[in-house]
């Protein structure tokens, strides 16, 4: 990897006048292929790169980010973020974290398959055969949005002006397919994945389809609901996504801005005693794994929430000062600069299986899929759509659609009265199953 | 062009174009009375893509050489190959591209101490508004994005497209209680038109008048009930509701709640439902779409019936119909689909304040956050974001943020008032569709819908 071009776009930011700057470089190469009902759809290979520069100017920063390495593209861009910084206001907070601070030995924490590559035709095949597994696993399964493989290599180094260049790379592996079950005119569609970081630890083609199709055919002869306040469990998919807007709330930018409901509680109760929410940057071959923050620092273990008390905040080192805290190393990199990012976020496990959470039911509702934006950070008031099962006496009864399930996160937290034993590491953010004691579901 | 997309091509595809992209893309954010983050990018690229049937082979480069393109088009054209094709290449529906946004000073170019100076009196007047009002991030974004499309069949047209946003965000705080209000707008518009009609002091306002408002809501209530949508951003309801099930893929491939169901009656007769590209200076404009077509008017519901799809090159060969300029794509990294341009629905005859008077119980909703919808099935949500109680006619207390949720083909049809003050929104949308994201525009009257559900807390 090209780290020489970051190092000197680092030091012509300091020839024109940055006090202070550091650099982010992505290069990646991507390959996708989609396949419809049997037949090739769209094949998609792409080759991208990216520098990302934050200049100081004193107190004073500004960020450029530009996908052409040209030695005059690159100038261009460094003269930019300087002449911006100029102009921006003076922030006591804004800097580089202190030098000392910085990674010096960078783990291997195994990111990047180093098996050999597939053929496209190979690559095609793994989508065609995790489609036709779920269109032949039921014929009520009649049509397809299709089934997708795709495979990325990425490299990533960070440089800063205090001399600072490390880097590290990884590779990530997926297969998704969307099969669309029907009956007397009914429709519905639902999907399923498998995602790695390594090519063989992907779920076998035919398993993703086959469990796609069931998802989708589950939903068949869906029913809308009187509204009604009962137990909901939140199936592991539908759980993580609670995991992230309680992650949303304890990032640090969301704090100074005093637009969070988890703001002043560092220390407090905020969740029932089940709940303990972990992330963790350093798990081998894990997806959201990386060895070093978006600021070269070193990353860890982080207990979020334990036992039901909010323990950490997720910082970078602006957010961390601003609060007077220290960075938590959960500084992410994009194109727009520095935000909070979380690596693999994960809601830990009890001791109840979800067929025992279900059957503790007598009537309440069984979530698998949340629609819409309908979560506010800065109150915690939640209302999405969803759809799901419904539980009659312990048991999952029939399907229903066109709901929504609303209240307050901190309340729901709260209200947490189990936790499944059945948490699996597929993805960056993962909850296993959870029971919320009450929430009202409204239909008609 | 010649060289890379080559002779070689015909009676191999039914398609192949290139299209190339250089985007300046600006952002000034203002917090705590500062201007804290100022970023700068650029990105080019270049796309080709080769279609054969149903195939489509795509490959994009982030450095435009002839050799990357070179390779770009084997890569395309090898999918290409191993399909057999109707051996006629496609003609690509030539016609004049509009003029919709030349602009005296695109606002990429626009000096950045004018629009600091904006930011900063943006704050300051956000804060005097209410002194509750704790928190304000204001934010300028600016763009110019400029394409080249070349097709096979040697049509070459090229778009220069401004594009900028002003938004406010303020924070109320009162014994404890935190609320979140934001408005903003913007288009392919100069920076000027933030500073005309008093429109920069308005979207202040709004953000700080709705932060303090949600303070004092009781919780929405929950179940299906008579809702009237105000005019403007509402609009997102058809987007949802309708505008993805009428994209011209979903209908090919059979996927869509709609497919099938052209010339039936999907909305109430009240309601007549346009797509339509061609606005001047509108965020959802363009003057030709991204696979070169010229976008234009299409009419999706007429009277209650389904009249038309939204297509794309590819979709609109498929189905044998014509494409209407609505391929898109985010940037160059990604091949077209059809996609929304600017969506809303015709005035109607009603007096909006009548409107409410005729209702007993329900709700007023004024805006909306974002929404999502499942084709398939045809259910959508949407968040209210200020919404009212309806009682005895009368608009009465605000209600915390709830979630909308209804079925697409049947919403409309219980329509039962469409009044005449027709707005669009002020510019602020954004659709995203199989993770590409595009700028669009939304529009509604005040309508009347008697019956969808509600998704608040108070059963």
């Amino acid at each position: 990897m090209n780290t020489d071009l970051l190092v000197s776009v680092l030091k012509r930011a300091s020839q024109r006048g940055a006090t202070a700057a550091d650099g982010y470089l992505v290069e990646e190469s991507h390959f996708s292929a989609s396949v419809r009902m049997g037949e090739i759809e769209t094949i998609n290979h792409s080759r991208e790169q990216r520098l990302s520069l934050r200049v100081f100017a004193g107190r004073a920063s500004a960020a450029a980010s530009t996908s052409d390495l040209s030695r005059e593209s690159l100038e261009r861009v460094v003269d930019e973020a300087t002449a911006l910084a100029k102009v921006t206001a003076e922030d006591p907070h804004a800097g580089l974290p202190e030098p000392s601070a910085l990674i010096e030995r960078v783990p291997d924490l195994d990111l990047a398959d180093t098996g050999g590559d597939l053929s496209p035709e190979e690559k095609i095949e793994i989508a065609r055969r995790a489609e036709a597994a779920a269109l032949e696993s039921d014929p009520r399964v009649t049509n397809s949005e299709g089934a997708e493989y795709f495979d990325r290599q990425a490299r990533y180094a960070y440089a800063t002006s205090h001399g600072f260049v490390h880097g590290y790379a990884t590779t990530s592996f997926g297969i998704s397919v969307a099969p669309i079950a029907s009956r007397n005119g009914e429709m519905q569609r639902d999907y399923w994945y498998s995602t790695a970081r390594k090519r063989a630890a992907l779920e076998d083609p035919a398993a993703v389809g086959r469990r796609a199709a069931a998802r989708a055919l589950r939903r068949l002869g869906a029913r809308k609901m009187k509204s009604v306040e009962v137990p909901v469990v939140f199936d592991p998919e539908t759980a993580a996504s609670l995991v992230r807007s309680i992650a949303g709330a304890a990032s640090g930018p969301s704090l100074y801005r005093r637009a969070s409901f988890l703001l002043d509680r560092l220390g407090t109760k905020i969740a029932s005693p089940t709940v303990t929410i972990v992330d963790d940057a350093l798990i081998p071959s894990a997806l959201g794994s990386r060895p070093f923050d978006g600021e070269g620092l070193a990353t860890g273990r982080t207990v979020l929430v334990r036992d039901g008390v909010l323990e950490s905040y997720l910082l970078d080192t602006y957010s961390a000062r601003k609060l007077g805290l220290q960075s938590t190393h959960h500084a992410g990199r994009d194109g727009s600069g520095v935000s909070v990012t979380t690596t693999n976020l994960m809601l830990l496990p009890g001791k109840t299986s979800p067929e025992e959470l279900i059957g503790s039911v007598k009537n309440g509702f069984y979530v698998t899929e949340l629609i819409g934006f309908g979560v506010n950070g800065v109150t915690g008031d939640y209302s999405r759509g969803a759809v799901g099962q419904w539980i009659e006496n312990g048991q999952l009864a029939y399907p229903v659609e066109e709901v929504t399930v609303a209240g307050n996160l901190l309340a729901m937290l709260s209200a947490i009265d189990g936790v499944g034993n059945d948490l699996v590491l597929r993805d960056r953010t993962v909850a296993p199953t959870v029971r919320i004691g009450r929430m009202v579901v409204a239909g008609t | 062009m010649e060289r890379v997309l080559g002779g070689n091509l015909i009676g191999k595809v039914d398609d192949a174009d290139i299209y190339l992209e250089y985007r300046i893309n600006e952002e000034l954010v203002l917090e705590e009375g500062t201007v804290k983050k100022a970023s700068r990018h650029v990105s080019q690229g270049a796309g080709v893509r080769a279609q054969s049937g149903t195939r489509t082979g795509y490959a994009h480069t982030d450095e435009i050489s002839i050799k990357n393109l070179e390779e770009a088009a084997r890569q395309a054209r090898a999918i290409a190959d191993r399909s057999a094709t109707s051996g006629t290449l496609a003609l690509a529906t030539r016609g004049r591209p509009h003029d919709l946004y030349t602009l005296a000073e695109p606002p990429i170019v626009t000096d950045l101490a004018r629009k600091l100076e904006l930011l900063r009196r943006i704050d300051a007047e956000t804060r005097a508004t209410d002194p509750r009002i704790k928190q304000v991030i204001a934010s300028i974004t600016s763009e110019e994005v400029i394409m080249l499309i070349a097709t096979a069949s040697g049509w070459t047209v090229g778009d220069i497209r401004p594009l900028t946003r002003l938004n406010v965000t303020a924070i109320a705080e009162e014994g404890g209680k935190r609320e979140i209000g934001s408005y903003g707008g913007g288009g392919r518009v100069t920076f000027d038109f933030f500073l005309e009609e008093g429109r920069w002091r308005r979207f202040a306002a709004e953000a700080a008048r709705q932060a303090a408002l949600k303070l004092g809501a009781v919780d929405a209530p929950a179940g299906a009930m008579t809702v009237v949508f105000g005019p403007g951003w509402p609009g997102i309801l058809l987007h949802e509701a309708i505008g993805h099930g009428l994209e011209g893929d979903f209908n090919r491939k059979g996927t869509s709640a709609f497919a099938g169901r052209m010339g039936q009656k999907v909305a109430s007769e009240l309601v007549t439902v346009v797509d339509d590209g061609t606005i001047p200076n509108r965020r959802g404009s363009l003057n030709v779409d991204d696979e070169g077509t010229p976008t234009g008017r299409t009419v999706l519901i007429e009277n209650g019936i389904l009249t038309g799809y939204m297509q794309d090159r590819l979709n609109a060969r498929l189905m044998g119909m014509k494409p209407t300029g609505n391929g898109r794509r985010e940037s160059y990294a990604y091949p077209p689909m059809p996609r929304m341009t600017n969506t809303f629905m015709l005035a109607g005859e009603d007096d909006p304040g009548e409107i409410l008077r005729s209702v007993k119980h329900g709700l007023y909703a004024v805006t909306f956050g974002g929404g999502q919808v499942d084709i398939t099935n045809g259910k959508f949500v949407f968040s209210a974001s200020e919404a009212y109680l309806v009682e005895d006619g009368r608009v009465t207390a605000p209600v915390k943020g709830a979630t909308l949720i209804g079925n697409g083909p049947e919403a409309l049809t219980r329509v039962s008032r469409v009044g005449r003050d027709l707005k669009l929104d002020e510019g602020v949308g954004t659709c995203g569709k199989d993770g590409q994201s595009v700028p669009v525009g939304v529009g509604l009257p005040t309508i009347r819908i008697d019956g969808i559900t509600v998704g608040g807390t108070a059963v």
